[in-house]
């Protein structure tokens, strides 16, 4: 088990003891919501597990590199921020799956451009935001979000 | 956290198309099983050593911190204060994007400053504790800090430009109805 992978779960352990301690009906509550929530994404964790496992164990690191590296040039970019901002995928298989790209040869700027696109903007969820909030608004939010994302990318390409 | 409403037999469905597809790629390329079957298991066992308790994590903050606490407080709190509640009740109860816009909208009828709300909307959407930690563990600890700093940053700029923008034209009669 790596280092984070403990300190999370002795994290979570803790929290849920004191919560215990503090009010169990509402402990047992949030217990439920975890059980309820990991039935929900266990098809979109297998989803991502053996897709991962075909595109990483077939696809060579330099092809790889090619697609979604430092090759890949602005048009990589502008395609991998605009499939973030289309996509929805919950971020909590979106990070093993960025973490498995970048271990194989995506650049830095490709997979934050990616991660930012994909959480700060909705185009699936755009309608809700539009009604809850304004058109305008939902359109400046996500406008400015997407050009930030790119900046985001870039900057993380740069300092990392 | 809302129940979606789509289908989970569609997702199951996907899979089992997908596992078929493998299977073929395994038959026609050998060469590349024992690397697709590498891949697929440790990244399945990394998954599974952590998302349990981030789930976990998830449920107590969404227990814990609710709805009306968030607005509660960040209705009324302004300044350096209000934005850094703003990133903090953005990044603690969890669920997706669609749920965080109602409350926006309650903020807003509160009276909540318009930078603080996209401040909150923008941490809800892409600060979250829980899946930080999950950031941390595959994208390491470099990553998920400068990506925090820098969202952060954006954040706050992405508020005061909306509420600039927002502000000088709410005058307008035209920009009332969309408010309701």
């Amino acid at each position: 088990m790596s280092s984070s992978a403990i300190i999370i779960n002795a994290l979570a352990l803790l929290l849920l003891i004191i919560a215990l301690f503090k009010d169990r009906s509402r402990a047992w509550k949030a217990l439920r919501m975890a059980g309820r929530s990991f039935l929900r994404i266990l098809p979109t964790i297998l989803l991502v597990v053996v897709l991962m496992g075909l595109i990483v164990g077939l696809i060579t690191p330099d092809k790889l590199a090619q697609w979604l590296g430092g090759k890949s040039g602005v048009t990589g970019v502008l395609i991998t921020a605009m499939a973030g901002a289309v996509l929805h995928i919950p971020s909590l298989v979106a990070f093993p799956m960025a973490g498995s790209l970048l271990r194989s040869g995506a650049s830095v700027t490709i997979i934050a451009t990616f991660v930012a696109t994909l959480t700060m903007i909705g185009m699936v969820t755009f309608p809700i935001e539009a009604k809850e909030l304004g058109k305008r608004f939902a359109l400046l939010r996500n406008g400015i979000s997407f050009i930030f994302a790119l900046a985001l990318g870039v900057l993380m390409g740069v300092i990392l | 956290m809302s129940v979606q409403s789509k289908n989970p037999w569609k997702e199951w469905l996907v899979l089992i198309i997908l596992l078929i597809i493998t299977a073929l790629v395994a038959i026609l390329f050998p060469a590349h099983q024992s690397s697709i079957l590498k891949e697929s298991w440790s990244l399945g066992k990394e998954m599974l050593m952590i998302l349990p308790a981030v789930l976990i994590l998830m449920g107590l903050f969404s227990v814990w911190i609710s709805r009306d606490m968030v607005v509660r407080h960040l209705g009324q709190t302004s300044g350096i204060r209000g934005v850094a509640l703003a990133l903090l009740f953005g990044a603690t109860p969890t669920g997706p994007l669609y749920v965080a816009f109602p409350i926006a909208a309650a903020l807003r009828h509160k009276g909540a400053r318009l930078s603080n709300i996209v401040i909150f909307l923008t941490a809800w959407a892409c600060i979250k504790l829980p899946q930080e930690m999950v950031e941390l563990n595959f994208l390491g600890a470099r990553f998920m800090i400068t990506r925090l700093i820098l969202t952060s940053t954006f954040a706050i700029l992405t508020g005061l430009i909306i509420e600039k923008i927002l502000d000088r034209q709410n005058i307008a009669p035209e920009n009332r109805k969309g408010d309701d």
